[in-house]
């Protein structure tokens, strides 16, 4: 991304991981991405009772270039996919993207040929966040975990090594569908 | 030649590219080269601006095609289809209560008016369109009419935040935070409730929840006053709607136009007043006009229709303080199941448990059967209507015999209305389009279904 | 047919054909060796809405007679003649008009036009699909509205899957514009003389048409911890 990522791991990386984290997460800027009904509630939450003000995110930038935070609120259709792509490829690294509601993250209950069953299928999603649609607080603390998420994100070799991490582990995962035994 | 007050346009270009696409050249434009680019473009070729389906102008998913001549909109076209989420054919497969929770996202600042209109459809093809008590339909026109107060202020504050009076939009949520809570407390849910089902609604009103009700009313009573305050004589508000997106008796007639844009020419049609349901003849509201068909009388109108929706939410008060069954008495029929809140927050009535586990087994049947398969409705075809914030909801409801829908086709007021963008918008100015929008009030969810 | 009455006790009628309908085979959805319900033998007649009514005889229309008497004598002073009405049916207080699809324009355009019938309003199409009333499969449905009489009705007009062609009422209700691309869209009824009949709701290169019943459903099966949910079109049903 930038010079941080070729700092030499150690001591100061983490120094420089823990205050771009803070400053990032601080700052975090969100794009409209309203489509439905859970657009109604993220700007419930913008307005005066559940005030993202205090986070400093009550600024939904229009323009995807001035956005880190895409948070896709609502149901996404076949023929609005490929602009979702379009908007998300428009924001600057670094990018997160929170899928708000149950239609966002799966397809929710409209599991048809319209709806594409979860935008993981069309942009990387850092927090799901289910409900239909979810209350504010849900859309708060969904986006809580977004800043824990960006205060602990590793850079440089730290980034490498927790990404081969990842991909290790998902490599031996077990399917869902095959995790059986749960109900014992 | 040079002028001293900047860039010479004519030597330098700023454009940062044309290509070629199936359509034509397409330019891309990056500032300060505008007139650079109007140069190059031979005087008629057309300039399509397209507004996009992700656009701050919470209107949702809608996409303007505007072709321009300077700041003047040449042609408009609106495009939509950005939300379909194929509901009509989902609700062929499931039964006609679970119709109700795929109906009611459809037009999701309004859904009691999505269910409602569904749900008369369903009892009249049932034929128990008398039987359904009267508390169920005061219950209904209740939620209804709540829903008619914070679906106009959404209307509201979004056109007010388009138009950039921010603070319009943070008391339209301000005040619609308290009938959300409202719901909440009534129905179970914020949004998109499922709560009116054929045959009546799911429940009854909590024990304090006409109490709730008229906090709620006095506190909009105390606060509705700061809409018009705030917009009615103010100046800006007055230059950017006035006149703007201008659309006589005459075109309303030939678009199909209903709701407020139709009582913005003058013409008091609601379908509350000419061909009432749920009760609402006995009701004692008006119906307010305004005859300046312009987006200043539409939205003059939303202010004095939530001041007449009070009016009747009052009535439904006074008219709910007697007990009375809220479902129907068909067994058959009625939604058999109760809920209430268990130690974890959610769960059966437990009294409803013990009703059909241990009294009476047919009850448990009826659970059973209509919970699993549903009710069965005799064949034939029903359009029922009813007159939604934003015009005349229609539902042409198909039964086959079976217990799903055969068709159900939702006649959106929001769809039709849109059709009307260019004939407001044509030969006005770009950001008179947004407001001409505004006044239409459209809900891409109802548009694309 | 009995040949001769040679007691004369005996006199078969004719036996009436039963109208298209729609059979069910079996129960609960499942076919084949995968039905151990010990129905699969079952044919059942399933009601056909558009098809059992027979139109309503006139003595029930009710309140609804003046207005179609009203619609016949107008038709007839258009020189339109009685044959462009199919069928009419009052149903639930309803009435419905069936109309052939060569005479569409002019049976619209005498609602719209005629005082006394005055339908300014015409509240959109409505498709339906029928797959089991051969030659007639696709319905298209119109609402009208009269704002001046206060008054409702509904016009039916079918085509055949094989010829789906329906003359386009947009000259006389311009409104009906988007709501004859939606019915294109999801039906595939072409209407003659739109001004611009394209996809609307789809994307403009979508396959096929969504809402007929010969299209499915399209989810895909839902991954649950240990196993696997079909999407509804294919699951087990128990309404049959």
């Amino acid at each position: 991304m930038g010079i941080e990522e070729k700092l030499p791991s150690g001591f100061l990386l983490s120094r420089v991981e823990d205050v771009a984290g803070y400053f990032r997460k601080g700052s975090l800027w969100p794009a409209t991405f309203g489509l439905a009904c859970c657009a109604i509630e993220m700007m419930t939450t913008g307005g005066p009772r559940y005030d993202l003000a205090r986070f400093g995110m009550e600024v939904f930038r229009a323009s995807p270039r001035q956005a880190d935070l895409m948070i896709v609120a609502g149901r996404v259709s076949q023929k609005m996919a490929p602009i979702l792509r379009q908007v998300y490829d428009q924001m600057p690294n670094p990018k997160w993207v929170i899928s708000m509601g149950v239609c966002a993250s799966s397809g929710g209950m409209f599991n048809n040929y319209a709806i594409v069953q979860g935008v993981d299928h069309v942009v990387p999603v850092d927090v799901y966040l289910p409900g239909c649609p979810p209350r504010p607080e849900m859309l708060i603390d969904a986006i809580l975990t977004v800043h824990d998420k960006i205060a602990t994100t590793p850079l440089g070799p730290h980034r490498r090594d927790a990404e081969a991490e990842a991909e290790q582990t998902a490599l031996v995962a077990t399917p869902t569908h095959e995790m059986k035994g749960l109900l014992r | 030649m040079t002028d001293t007050t900047g860039v010479q346009a004519d030597d330098v270009t700023f454009t940062a590219g044309v290509r070629e696409t199936t359509e034509g050249p397409v330019y891309t434009v990056s500032g300060q080269d505008w007139d650079s680019l109007t140069a190059e473009i031979v005087g008629n070729e057309r300039v399509v601006v397209n507004m996009g389906p992700q656009h701050p102008s919470t209107h949702g998913v809608l996409r303007l095609i505007l072709e321009l001549d300077g700041e003047t909109v040449t042609e408009a076209r609106a495009g939509v289809g950005y939300l379909h989420t194929g509901i009509e054919k989902n609700m062929e497969y499931r039964t006609w209560t679970q119709g109700v929770t795929f109906c009611t996202r459809m037009d999701y600042l309004s859904p009691f008016y999505n269910e409602t209109a569904y749900v008369l459809g369903v009892e009249k093809l049932l034929g128990i369109s008398d039987q359904v008590p009267e508390r169920a339909s005061v219950i209904r026109v209740l939620l209804m009419e709540l829903n008619r107060i914070s679906s106009h202020l959404v209307a509201i504050a979004t056109g007010g935040m388009e138009i950039g009076a921010l603070t319009v939009m943070t008391i339209g949520f301000r005040e619609r935070e308290v009938l959300l809570h409202l719901f909440e407390d009534l129905t179970g849910l914020r949004m998109n409730h499922a709560f009116v089902r054929p045959g009546g609604v799911a429940q009854d009103l909590p024990p304090d929840g006409l109490d709730k009700v008229r906090e709620a009313v006095v506190w909009l009573k105390k606060h509705l006053p700061e809409y018009e305050a705030f917009c009615n004589e103010n100046p800006i508000f007055k230059r950017r709607t006035v006149g703007v997106g201008y659309l006589d008796l005459a075109g309303c007639m030939a678009l199909g136009m209903t709701g407020p844009v139709l009582r913005a020419t003058g013409l008091p049609w609601d379908l509350r007043k000419t061909q009432p349901y749920c009760g609402y003849e006995t009701y004692d509201f008006d119906v307010p006009t305004r005859d300046t068909m312009d987006s200043y009388g539409r939205f003059r109108i939303r202010v004095d229709e939530m001041w007449q929706s009070l009016r009747i939410v009052e009535q439904c008060v006074e008219r709910l303080e007697e007990p009375g069954p809220v479902m129907v008495e068909d067994k058959k029929i009625a939604w058999p199941a109760q809920l209430s809140i268990g130690s974890d927050g959610q769960g059966n009535s437990l009294d409803h448990i013990r009703h059909i586990m241990g009294e009476s087994m047919e009850a448990l049947i009826h659970h059973f059967k209509l919970v699993t398969e549903g009710f069965r409705v005799p064949a034939g075809q029903v359009y029922s209507a009813v007159e939604s914030p934003r015009g005349e909801l229609g539902v042409h409801v198909v039964s086959d015999g079976g217990t799903r829908p055969y068709r159900a086709h939702f006649r959106d007021p929001s769809f039709n209305n849109l059709q009307a963008v260019p004939a407001m918008t044509e030969g006005g100015q770009v950001a008179d389009v947004i407001v001409a929008v505004a006044g239409i009030d459209p809900v891409m969810g109802g548009v694309d279904r | 047919m009995s040949d001769a009455d040679q007691t004369g006790a005996v006199e078969e009628s004719v036996p009436q054909p039963l109208p298209p309908h729609a059979t069910k085979r079996g129960a609960f959805g499942v076919a084949g060796s995968g039905d151990t319900s010990g129905f699969s033998g079952l044919v059942r007649r399933v009601a056909n809405p558009a098809v059992l009514p027979a139109g309503t005889p006139r003595d029930l229309w009710g309140g609804h007679a003046p207005t179609v008497d009203r619609l016949s004598a107008a038709l007839a002073e258009a020189g339109v003649g009685d044959e462009a009405i199919e069928k009419v049916l009052v149903d639930r207080d309803e009435l419905t008009v069936f109309v052939s699809r060569e005479r569409l324009l002019d049976v619209v355009r005498t609602l719209r036009d005629d005082p006394e019938l005055r339908f300014e309003m015409c509240l959109g199409v409505s498709g339906v699909h029928y797959p089991d009333e051969v030659g007639r499969e696709l319905h298209a449905v119109y609402p009208f509205l009269s704002l001046t009489h206060n008054r409702r009705l509904r016009v039916e007009v079918t085509a055949p899957d094989d010829d789906p062609h329906v003359p386009s009422i947009v000259s006389v209700y311009p409104s009906n514009n988007w709501h004859e691309r939606e019915t294109w869209d999801f039906f595939g009824l072409v209407f003659d003389g739109h001004p611009a009949l394209t996809r609307i709701e789809m994307p403009d290169d979508w396959p096929g048409h969504p809402q007929r019943k010969d299209y499915p459903l399209g989810g895909i099966p839902v991954e649950y911890k240990g196993a696997t949910i079909p999407p509804p079109d294919e699951r087990r049903s128990y309404s049959g």
